[in-house]
């Protein structure tokens, strides 16, 4: 570690993994319940623990960029943190608001919550991804904007590079559009398109930057490519992400009573999405190709090269899928959105996260890459998670297809809950595999407990 | 990538493109404003006060975390945005009011103990949603 500061960033690292473990597992909660419907009612009903796998994955995922930044400005600026305190603080801060909302969610009801965290004197609450209480917005904005200050600070300090630049206005653009989550208009269409700016432009925007550059930023490290390339391949990626991804924004402005011609913008430019998702996973490979040193880290290389191709594959080829207008007028809102939400959400942001952890833990514990026992039991975590999510999303997949035809496209349509029964093998299987992803996750954390005997030294 | 492609080049038309699809953007926006009017049932809402407490209902019973609205939310449960026309609003009240149905092994909605006037808010909140024009969507009754 070049940087005694960058150690703040493990804090935000294992807080982050132990949400993983609480998003997995409600996930598991309910994917049980898809089939065996009383499964935990009336103790855990479905929407609760849908907020919670949610809202963990937002959080840790939250936490894993600002570990990262915490990990990887120092480094890039040649300076230490400017308040490595004021990062430590801004940790627990964020952890304990974001316990609290779980408990609050697992243990009064939704209504009493609102009632108790003021949701009258602004009404925020109840939209998805968006539940979180008044007071919880408000901490995230805090702890938001004290993270800016702090990595801002640092780089006013220090050198200038791109990685870092590009950061930056992914962290700023990810705060300031957090903001629209505080505008809930009586107008639902009003409510709805604006509610896409945080989400969407958060996903299929500013966080894209922020993948983005951490995926630069360990590929610097593990391949010793020179800087110039892998910046202007940077460049290139995150311009085609924001001129496709912005106007892309209105292929969720078909159906919620927005205007017609949105169908056209949607179509024509998410259409166009997958393109830097492919540059991507060129870049990655490339870069690797053309490596200039044999970095002892190949646990940290393999998540690099996957995110790639599983970002591609998710957001990218999945997000085609029903990108058009005219396909998905037939699969809005059914198990084809779920499909795509799991793998792109996976690929893209789960596996940058578990990269950056990948290449900065053993660093921070005090050796360049863990033992090659260690390093065995990552990859297999790695082949585990990756290959169970991809039958989660083939499965859901084609429960998602025959859904549409069922309940949409046949003469005689079926009801909603009629067309879920029919579905019930596949969901099976989608449980199935949920239990293998759990296993993967719990062989990943082993491997940080595994690393007796030899190790690569810093 | 050589040559005259340098890294500031790069940065320059990063953000000149994102400035000029974001403002295209921001036009289109504005586009959007000017015509929702016409589709989203504003003079409704504006007149009927039961419709803005209706969203609130539904907002703090957290409806969206298993049922879909204009297709957005989760799959759990079934499509509400046109549940005034699938159903009628007696059925919907009655049908709120019965939960859970305690069917083994089915899925079940918890019992929100909604009071009279807060699902006669809900009902206009639901004919108010089932009424924005949603080019069609969805492709039946049945959401």
């Amino acid at each position: 570690m070049q940087y005694k500061s960058q150690a703040v960033a493990k804090y935000y690292f294992v807080g982050a993994i132990g949400l993983f473990v609480a998003q997995i597992l409600f996930g598991l909660v309910m994917g049980l319940q898809y089939v065996v419907g009383d499964f935990l009612f009336p103790a855990i009903p479905f929407n609760v623990a849908r907020m919670v796998h949610t809202n963990a994955l937002i959080v840790w995922l939250l936490m894993g960029f600002m570990g990262s930044a915490y990990y990887l400005v120092p480094e890039e600026t040649e300076t230490e943190l400017y308040s490595p305190k004021l990062a430590i603080a801004m940790f627990w801060i964020f952890l304990v608001t974001a316990a609290l909302t779980v408990l609050g969610y697992l243990f009064v009801p939704y209504a009493g919550l609102a009632q108790m965290t003021g949701n009258n004197l602004l009404p925020t609450m109840g939209r998805e991804f968006l539940e979180q209480p008044l007071i919880t917005k408000i901490g995230i904005v805090v702890v938001a904007l004290a993270f800016l200050f702090n990595i801002s600070m640092t780089m006013l300090k220090g050198r200038k590079t791109a990685i870092s630049l590009v950061l930056l206005i992914g962290l700023w653009g990810l705060a300031i559009f957090f903001l629209f989550s505080f505008y809930n208009p009586d107008n639902l269409v009003k409510d709805k398109y604006f509610w896409w700016w945080t989400v969407h432009l958060w996903v299929e925007g500013v966080w894209e930057l922020i993948l983005g550059a951490i995926l630069a930023f360990v590929l610097i490290k593990v391949t010793g490519v020179d800087r110039e390339v892998i910046e202007k391949w940077l460049y290139m990626i995150i311009t085609l992400t924001l001129i496709t991804g912005i106007i892309g924004t209105g292929h969720h402005y078909y159906w919620i009573g927005t205007p017609e011609y949105w169908q056209w913008w949607g179509s024509i430019f998410s259409a166009l999405e997958p393109i830097p998702f492919f540059a991507m996973t060129l870049f990655a490979f490339n870069m690797v190709n053309r490596r200039r040193r044999e970095h002892p880290n190949k646990a940290a290389t393999l998540w690099a090269l996957g995110t790639g191709v599983m970002a591609f594959l998710g957001a990218g080829v999945w997000g085609f899928l029903h990108t058009l207008a005219p396909v998905n007028f037939y699969t809005h809102g059914t198990q084809i959105t779920a499909a795509h939400a799991h793998m792109s959400f996976y690929g893209a942001y789960v596996m940058v996260v578990l990269t950056m952890i990948s290449y900065a833990m053993p660093i921070m514990r005090g050796r360049a890459a863990n033992s090659n026992r260690a390093q065995v039991m990552e990859m297999w975590s790695f082949w585990l998670m990756t290959v169970s999510m991809v039958f989660i999303t083939l499965f859901l997949t084609a429960a998602g297809i025959l859904q549409v035809w069922l309940q949409r496209v046949a003469v005689t349509p079926m009801s909603f809950m009629d067309t879920q029964a029919q579905l019930t093998l596949f969901y099976w299987m989608r449980e199935v595999s949920g239990v293998v992803f759990l296993i993967g996750l719990v062989v990943y954390i082993w491997s940080f407990f595994c690393n007796s005997g030899e190790s690569a030294k810093a | 990538m050589s040559g005259t492609f340098t890294t500031s080049t790069a940065r320059n038309i990063f953000f000149g493109g994102t400035l000029f699809f974001a403002l295209v953007f921001l036009a289109l926006t504005f586009k959007n404003e000017q015509m929702l009017p016409q589709r989203d049932q504003r003079a409704q809402l504006a007149s009927n006060p039961a419709i803005a407490a209706g969203k609130r209902v539904w907002e703090t019973n957290q409806c969206i975390g298993c049922h879909t609205l204009l297709g957005e939310g989760a799959y759990f449960a079934p499509e509400l945005g046109n549940v005034y026309k699938r159903r009628g609003p007696d059925f919907i009240k009655g049908w709120i009011k019965a939960q859970p149905t305690h069917a083994p092994g089915r899925r079940q909605m918890p019992q929100f103990n909604l009071t009279d006037k807060q699902l006669d808010d809900l009902v206009a909140f639901f004919k108010y949603a089932s009424e924005i024009n949603t080019s069609n969507w969805p492709p039946n009754i049945e959401g």
